[in-house]
């Protein structure tokens, strides 16, 4: 055999290889929920490899929490509360008319008052909100875990994503089953021991504690349970990778 | 060795003679992958602090807090005061993916170097200073050579490889809420996520004046043959010691 005959079965073999590797490697991933919906397009492999080696590392860890002396005195509400009428009236009232739908794959789709929230095992937890700016605060979150409400609702064996919708248009994100689970994501109605400020997102907020600040949507008005998000909206899990933002916002 | 396919090869070996060897081929594929990666991050990592330009130290800060200090540029956000009537453009969307992506890459590259650097005795021969090596003053070490590095060059080289780049990496994974959760000690030893984002701008910095003075000091050696050393993996024969 000519070292060329050889040179070429090496690296002929190699790429083989190497290709089989990452067919088998993709198959893998996607099997085990590694693969997120925005892995297309040039920065999808960046966007992939972050979300699988976090989702490895981190699927039960816990957001730090803080003692209550590092709770931020001024926490900064980004962002300008809903001011269209329908709005008003129901913050005018208390919040007392607002509802939580929650629907898609789930065995009873159910419609939820802020009573009935507040009337759920509630949690409190003193964590960190970092926006992807650079800033952030720590403040007390009080309220019902997602996965307490899931648990009401009984989502369906296929269910892989939960979608989640402010009431201002263009805000909708979603998470995969291991932050819909996770015992800190919270759909929260308190903050630092009063009720939610308009501002931080009254009656309801999402809070994601693992992942940064956008993925923490305000004014919560509607939950959607999917087994894949290819059909939900733009196909890419939420507004943010149109405009640059990954979907995993864990960093 | 009949083969018609070596006819073509012939040429290059023997210019290869008349040549010598100067950079491994890992060396230069891994240095040119690294230098475009740090300017995609330079470039990305200069949008994103533009969307915040103030920084803080401990765990937390933002517009309504005291900063540790501002830079005097303007912002991409209209939420910042930053003394200009006006906000930049906002890029911090394809920023934060070419950042991490670069990140990535960068990663990956400066593993593969160290792992296959310290297999092939590329720090031992090239960048660890030589016993023998007691000036500090701009002196070549291993007597004539000039293309040797001096003593002052290979610590700072060593410093770059195993100190600047291994804290903006750490740096940067301790800004990660989903990081810090794994392992919180990632974020702690800096004393919070804030003095974190603070050191990262730092290093940097540091970073970006090294390369300034990379660049200079290949430019006093000679730009070319330099740069054609790093790319081709050869000295030219007439510049050989």
């Amino acid at each position: 055999m000519s070292n060329l005959s050889r040179r070429k079965l090496i690296t002929g073999g190699l790429a083989a290889a190497g290709a089989a590797g990452l067919a088998v490697a993709a198959k893998l991933a996607d099997r085990y929920g590694l693969i997120p919906p925005d892995h297309g397009g040039i920065y999808g492999a960046g966007a992939t490899l972050t979300y699988a080696s976090q989702r490895l590392l981190t699927r039960h860890s816990l957001a730090r929490e803080f003692p209550r002396s590092l709770i931020s005195k001024d926490p900064f509400p980004n962002g300008d509360p809903p001011h269209d009428e329908d709005f008003g009236r129901l913050e005018a009232g208390g919040f007392a008319d607002w509802r939580l739908a929650v629907e898609g794959m789930v065995a009873r789709p159910t419609s939820f008052s802020l009573a009935e929230l507040k009337s759920y095992p509630q949690r409190s937890q003193i964590t960190h909100l970092a926006c992807e700016e650079g800033w952030s605060f720590i403040a007390e979150w009080t309220g019902v875990p997602l996965s307490h409400v899931l648990e009401l609702v009984g989502i369906l064996p296929q269910a892989k994503y939960v979608v989640y919708y402010s009431v201002q248009r263009d805000w909708w994100d979603s998470v995969d089953m291991a932050d819909a689970l996770h015992l800190q994501t919270l759909i929260t109605y308190g903050m630092n021991g009063a009720d939610l400020p308009v501002g931080h997102g009254a009656p309801l907020r999402v809070r994601v504690p693992r992942q940064l600040g956008y993925k923490s949507i305000k004014y919560l008005t509607r939950i959607t349970v999917v087994d894949s998000l290819a059909h939900v909206r733009n196909g890419l899990g939420s507004l943010s990778p149109e405009i640059g933002y990954s979907w995993y916002a864990g960093i | 060795m009949a083969d018609s396919a070596w006819v073509p090869r012939l040429a290059t070996s023997v210019a290869a003679t008349t040549d010598t060897p100067r950079h491994a081929a890992l060396v230069r594929v891994t240095h040119w992958i690294t230098a475009l990666c740090f300017l995609a991050l330079l470039v990305s990592g200069v949008e994103i602090v533009i969307s915040h330009p103030r920084f803080y130290w401990g765990e937390t800060g933002n517009v309504l807090t005291p900063s540790l200090f501002d830079l005097p540029i303007p912002s991409s956000r209209d939420t910042v005061q930053t003394g200009y009537s006006y906000v930049l453009p906002d890029q911090n969307g394809w920023s934060r993916y070419l950042h991490f992506q670069a990140a990535w890459v960068a990663v990956l590259t400066g593993l593969l170097y160290v792992v296959s650097g310290v297999l092939a005795g590329h720090f031992r021969k090239n960048l660890i200073p030589l016993g023998t090596d007691l000036s500090w003053r701009f002196k070549h070490s291993s007597g004539s050579d000039p293309w040797s590095y001096n003593v002052l060059q290979r610590l700072t080289y060593l410093f770059v490889i195993f100190v600047l780049f291994p804290l903006v990496i750490w740096t940067g994974l301790a800004m990660s809420p989903a990081v810090a959760s794994a392992i919180p000690a990632t974020v702690t030893v800096f004393g919070g996520q804030q003095s974190a984002r603070t050191i990262h701008f730092f290093v940097s910095v540091f970073l970006v004046l090294f390369l300034l003075v990379h660049i200079v000091m290949v430019y006093l050696a000679g730009f070319r043959s330099r740069t054609r050393a790093m790319i081709t993996g050869r000295v030219p024969y007439k510049e050989q010691p």
